[in-house]
């Protein structure tokens, strides 16, 4: 179970999250909307250590994640999957060699570890691409890769960033059935940071909105597509022209 | 004012607690041996291998200066067999390591900073955090190591080529012998010689590399990030070169 207590965290004079608190029950997948720039990419880096909190705290099956020494958060990082927004393989590598870095960390034996990659790459369809490096892929490719290499660790926990911005739609639509093959198939606990209200509402057990640095509204798809609140709609009708007057009502505190 | 100096004070003192901080994060990855020997191995070849050709480029040359220098400077007051001494000595204690180190400090430096600096501003670094791997270990370390221990071979190298130099230009272009340059080449030679610039050598191979990595993986925002934290890097490079040069100076002669 993932826990974000009343999280604060800013950089600079700017603050981003301002009291963010979300449950994520394991095996649920949760999907985390808002704006870009409102802070969901900053919550996701605070779960595997690559952010610490300025007040509160994210708790990974009751461990405090900045408390935890280094091993520990070696630990703790060795059951959690990241896929980057844009993948972030290493370039000067082969894809092969982006899945094994990882998975050399786990005392896999050499059979074990080829047994595993190959698994990976065959569960995002892209067997044969073994010795490609990631200038040679195209944008969908990378972020498959980006998958295989999380999934290729057998995490518990997986965390996507962003995973169908900047894909066509028909790409996009891939990615999510990867999302939902690889819960089906490996039994994640996931959180999904996205804008992409499609993704959302594919692979989502329940949706979570940021809004201001903190949670707006948080429910299962059915209830955020039915939501009254005035943010929410806004958002994920994607209507631009009812902006000015779903800030009045956000401020006047009607829902 | 004062407002204006204590905000440059703190800002100071801030950077130099990043610095500290940086250091003693280096040194406690530097335990994680089975992270980084293999990948040192590597670095040794890009750091020092790569890094001859430029070496010897400016060794050739500045030892074909100093013999001509040197005679230029001699004329009738001193033996011209001193130029052998002047030759030997200037390259082995100041210009070997001084010349070499501030060419490397553009080549490796900007090298390291502009790798790791794009690692870091496409999350590559956040990438083999996530994948349990601690960034010093396996970035820092290796590279910091590969340029401590071949940059004093860079440079030996570089010593002798620059000696090589020097005497033919002796030999051709001074109607100085061979056995006459020799002579002067081992007339006050000592050990110390040798290893004072190796020694400085090295120093300058973990400053460079330390401030190479640490503008590096301190990038922020894209491209301009990137190019800004490998100009610094060169920069503060050069600067630690000289910074060392002197220090060792009133330390060891």
């Amino acid at each position: 179970m993932i826990v974000f207590r009343d999280l604060y965290k800013g950089f600079g004079e700017k603050e981003v999250l301002r009291g963010f608190s979300l449950d994520v029950q394991d095996g649920e997948t949760v999907v985390v909307i808002g704006y870009s720039g409102s802070g969901k990419s900053v919550a996701l880096k605070h779960v595997v250590g690559l952010l610490e909190p300025e007040q509160g705290a994210v708790e990974v099956d009751g461990q405090v994640v900045h408390q935890l020494d280094r091993d520990g958060l070696r630990g703790l990082r060795s059951q959690i999957g990241f896929v980057f927004q844009f993948a972030a393989l290493f370039d000067s590598m082969s894809v092969w060699d982006n899945l094994t870095l990882g998975l050399k960390r786990q005392n896999l034996s050499q059979r074990e570890m080829s047994e595993r990659a190959r698994e990976s790459l065959a569960m995002v369809d892209l067997l044969g691409s073994e010795d490609k490096f990631p200038a040679e892929l195209s944008g969908g490719m990378r972020k498959r890769v980006g998958l295989a290499r999380a999934i290729a660790l057998r995490p518990k926990y997986l965390l996507y960033d962003e995973p169908t911005t900047g894909l066509d739609p028909v790409t996009a639509a891939v990615i999510n059935q990867l999302m939902i093959r690889t819960r089906e198939r490996l039994g994640v606990t996931s959180i999904v940071v996205t804008h992409d209200m499609t993704s959302a509402y594919a692979v989502g057990d329940r949706i979570a909105m940021l809004y201001r640095g903190a949670i707006r509204q948080v429910g299962s798809v059915e209830q955020i597509q039915r939501t009254h609140d005035a943010v929410v709609r806004q958002f994920i009708e994607g209507r631009p022209e009812a902006g000015a007057d779903a800030e009045a009502a956000a401020a006047g505190g009607t829902a | 004012m004062y407002n204006a100096l204590s905000i440059r004070v703190a800002g100071w003192l801030t950077q130099v607690g990043k610095v500290g901080n940086f250091l003693r994060d280096v040194l406690r990855s530097s335990k994680e041996v089975g992270t980084w020997a293999g990948l040192t191995a590597v670095q040794m070849r890009r750091i020092g291998v790569q890094s001859l050709p430029i070496a010897i480029f400016i060794a050739v040359f500045t030892g074909i200066v100093l013999s001509l220098l040197s005679s230029y400077s001699f004329t009738g007051a001193v033996p011209l067999y001193f130029v052998g001494t002047f030759v030997g000595k200037a390259m082995m204690l100041e210009l070997a390591p001084v010349l070499v180190g501030l060419a490397l400090a553009g080549r490796v430096g900007a090298n390291i900073a502009a790798e790791l600096g794009t690692m870091r501003v496409t999350e590559q670094v956040d990438a083999l955090e996530t994948l349990a791997y601690d960034p010093n270990s396996y970035l820092v370390v290796p590279r910091v190591l590969a340029a401590t221990l071949m940059f004093p071979a860079v440079v030996a190298i570089a010593t002798a080529v620059g000696i090589f130099s020097g005497w033919i230009t002796a030999v051709n272009l001074l109607d100085l012998s061979t056995t006459e340059f020799v002579k002067g080449l081992r007339l006050f030679y000592q050990f110390k010689d040798l290893w004072f610039g190796l020694v400085k050598a090295m120093s300058f191979g973990a400053a460079i590399a330390l401030i190479g990595c640490y503008h590096g993986l301190s990038t922020r925002g894209g491209a301009e990030g990137v190019g800004r934290e490998t100009t610094t890097a060169v920069v503060r490079g050069a600067e630690a070169i000289l910074v060392l040069d002197a220090f060792w100076a009133v330390v060891l002669l």
